[in-house]
């Protein structure tokens, strides 16, 4: 643990009790984050990434082990409206606008009237759905849709976003477009994020680690720092550093996986 | 627009029904009537016509079908008759006048929104208490189901003559009744209403660090609207069978349940059914209404969209 540390997991044990016997979500994780990194965890389902993130962001509760966010429990982190989070789904509220989606943490968190003017202005630019504040999400498509949902997530400025899967629906040109979109806007706030998907290139294409994960019992099985640049063309994914990181991602997953 | 058709469509046969089942109804009535007035019918004594049935006298007799439409007093009125009596009840008579069914349905009317009021609020109220709070979830759903299974042609007169040692008369005790049978399906939808966000939706509120009365007034409050409106329909129209039924077994002098009662009472079906059909269009008109609301507030939400 150094001092840019931002999320520090050691021994890290999730066990939930189900009708089924106990299940071990999260077995022995030890991961440091550092401030400014984008962190992918990928790993088959019921490896425990989402459950991770989840750990992180409060929502769940170890049973076992140390878990700092910002120096503090994920809790306290969370009552600090440390972090960001990007479902699944955009989840956008059907009644409201884009822009009152957008304000909507923003109104929970008591900023004023005009603040939250210039916030929900401001993040939906940097998402670039400027012109959209007065839409209703049906007016819409899925891609735009998770956009004013990224955008809700930026828009308290928190230092740490956190995305489960959020492009795990759409399709794969809108998500190419989305994964470029997001490695501008990671290099434009600095944030730190956390990034769940079971996609290796996209993976590889948008982190400067990738964390690898495995089932029964949710562990991590290898942790790979990204020697890719920072800056990343989409045609970056055709260089051989690329391609040999994709093959050391399918290696890991490959060797936890042995039993079925 | 689409669905004038098919209701159209629904309304004729209903009609035809009606018109060709009227035939056989009135055929005794208007036999012996016709054998009072000197005509000639097949079999000629009363007595001899009871072996037959409404359908077998209309065969043996079909110069007599004409006449089953305007009996004065008929099994079962023709719609022409029914007609008549409401345009006569509704549009001629002076609204204040004791023969008017628009003074008798104001009378029905008033009591049904005042228990439609009360019943909607209470159902409210207990929605958020079963949704916001354990003991009351575990509680007073199964209390609230079981006031359902009793008959309300059994509670209203208690309730009426209960009310009635205190001095309460008049329009409070039916709208009581009303609100007893309008209540629950306030309860049902809205605690469906309030609890349809999904679990992501619920987690999206605690990142933020959302307080509870935050996640009602932002989330489930709107979420509940499109099932509030599902009630309120089901609701009024049950507010209206409830003032109906209040105003049965009492005695009422005045509104719908009280016309039902005199038509029935004084061998004159033709006010019962004029009543009928009057508290059928004033629910039909009730269930507009708020059709009509459902739509304006869910397209002003942006919900009504695609």
């Amino acid at each position: 643990m150094t001092a840019d540390t931002v999320i520090s997991a050691q021994g890290l044990n999730l066990t939930f009790q189900t009708n089924d016997g106990p299940v071990h979500a999260l077995k022995d994780v030890d991961l440091d984050i550092r401030k400014g990194e984008f962190v992918s965890f990928i790993g088959p389902s019921g490896c425990g990434k989402t459950t991770f993130l989840r750990c992180i962001a409060g929502l769940e509760a170890p049973t076992g082990g140390t878990l700092t966010v910002n120096g503090m429990t994920p809790d306290q982190a969370r009552r600090a409206r440390a972090y960001g989070y990007v479902f699944q789904a955009a989840g956008l509220y059907p009644w409201r606008t884009i822009g009152g989606n957008v304000k909507l943490p923003l109104e929970i968190m008591g900023f004023s009237k005009a603040e939250q003017a210039e916030r929900v202005a401001r993040v939906l630019a940097l998402v670039d759905l400027a012109g959209f504040e007065k839409k209703f999400p049906w007016q819409l498509s899925g891609g735009m849709q998770q956009r004013a949902s990224i955008a809700r997530a930026l828009a308290f400025d928190a230092d740490i976003l956190l995305m489960d899967e959020p492009f795990g629906a759409l399709d794969e040109i809108v998500r190419d477009h989305l994964n470029e979109q997001l490695l501008a806007l990671w290099a434009r706030t600095e944030k730190t994020i956390g990034f769940v998907t079971h996609s290796i290139p996209e993976a590889v294409y948008l982190s400067t680690k990738i964390v690898v994960m495995s089932p029964r019992p949710g562990r991590i099985t290898d942790v790979i720092d990204s020697p890719l640049p920072k800056e990343r063309p989409l045609d970056i994914r055709d260089s051989k550093e690329f391609i040999d990181i994709a093959h050391r991602v399918r290696e890991g997953l490959r060797a936890g996986h042995v039993d079925d | 627009m689409k669905s004038v058709l098919p209701i159209l469509t629904i309304v004729g046969a209903i009609l035809l029904i009606w018109v060709v089942a009227v035939i056989p109804m009135n055929m005794h009535l208007t036999a012996d009537q016709a054998q009072r007035d000197g005509l000639v019918v097949a079999p000629a004594t009363p007595a001899e016509r009871q072996a037959f049935s409404g359908l077998g006298l209309s065969f043996a007799n079909p110069d007599l079908i004409p006449l089953t439409y305007n009996l004065d007093r008929p099994r079962l009125p023709s719609p022409h008759q029914v007609a008549g009596e409401m345009w006569d009840t509704i549009a001629l008579r002076n609204v204040t006048s004791r023969q008017s069914l628009v003074y008798h349905g104001w009378v029905t009317l008033s009591a049904t929104l005042v228990g439609f009021v009360i019943g909607t609020t209470l159902g409210i109220l207990l929605a958020i208490g079963i949704v916001h709070n354990r003991a009351m979830d575990m509680s007073v759903m199964p209390w609230a189901i079981a006031s359902q299974t009793i008959p309300i042609l059994a509670l209203a007169p208690m309730i009426i003559v209960m009310m009635g040692q205190f001095g309460i008369q008049g329009l409070l005790p039916k709208a009581v009744i009303s609100a007893y049978l309008s209540f629950f399906p306030v309860v049902v939808g809205m605690v469906k209403g309030l609890r349809s966000p999904d679990a992501m939706q619920m987690d999206l509120l605690r990142t933020y660090y959302a307080s509870s009365s935050q996640g009602f007034w932002k989330l489930r409050l709107p979420a509940s609207v499109p099932y509030l409106f599902a009630s309120f329909k089901i609701g009024i129209s049950a507010a209206l069978v409830g003032a109906i039924v209040a105003e049965l077994p009492t005695g009422a002098r005045a509104g719908f349940g009280a016309r039902m009662l005199v038509g029935d009472q004084y061998g004159n079906p033709l006010v019962t059914w004029a009543a009928l059909f009057a508290a059928a269009i004033t629910a039909a008109a009730l269930v507009a209404i708020f059709t009509a609301m459902e739509k304006l507030t869910l397209r002003r939400m942006g919900m009504a969209a695609a």
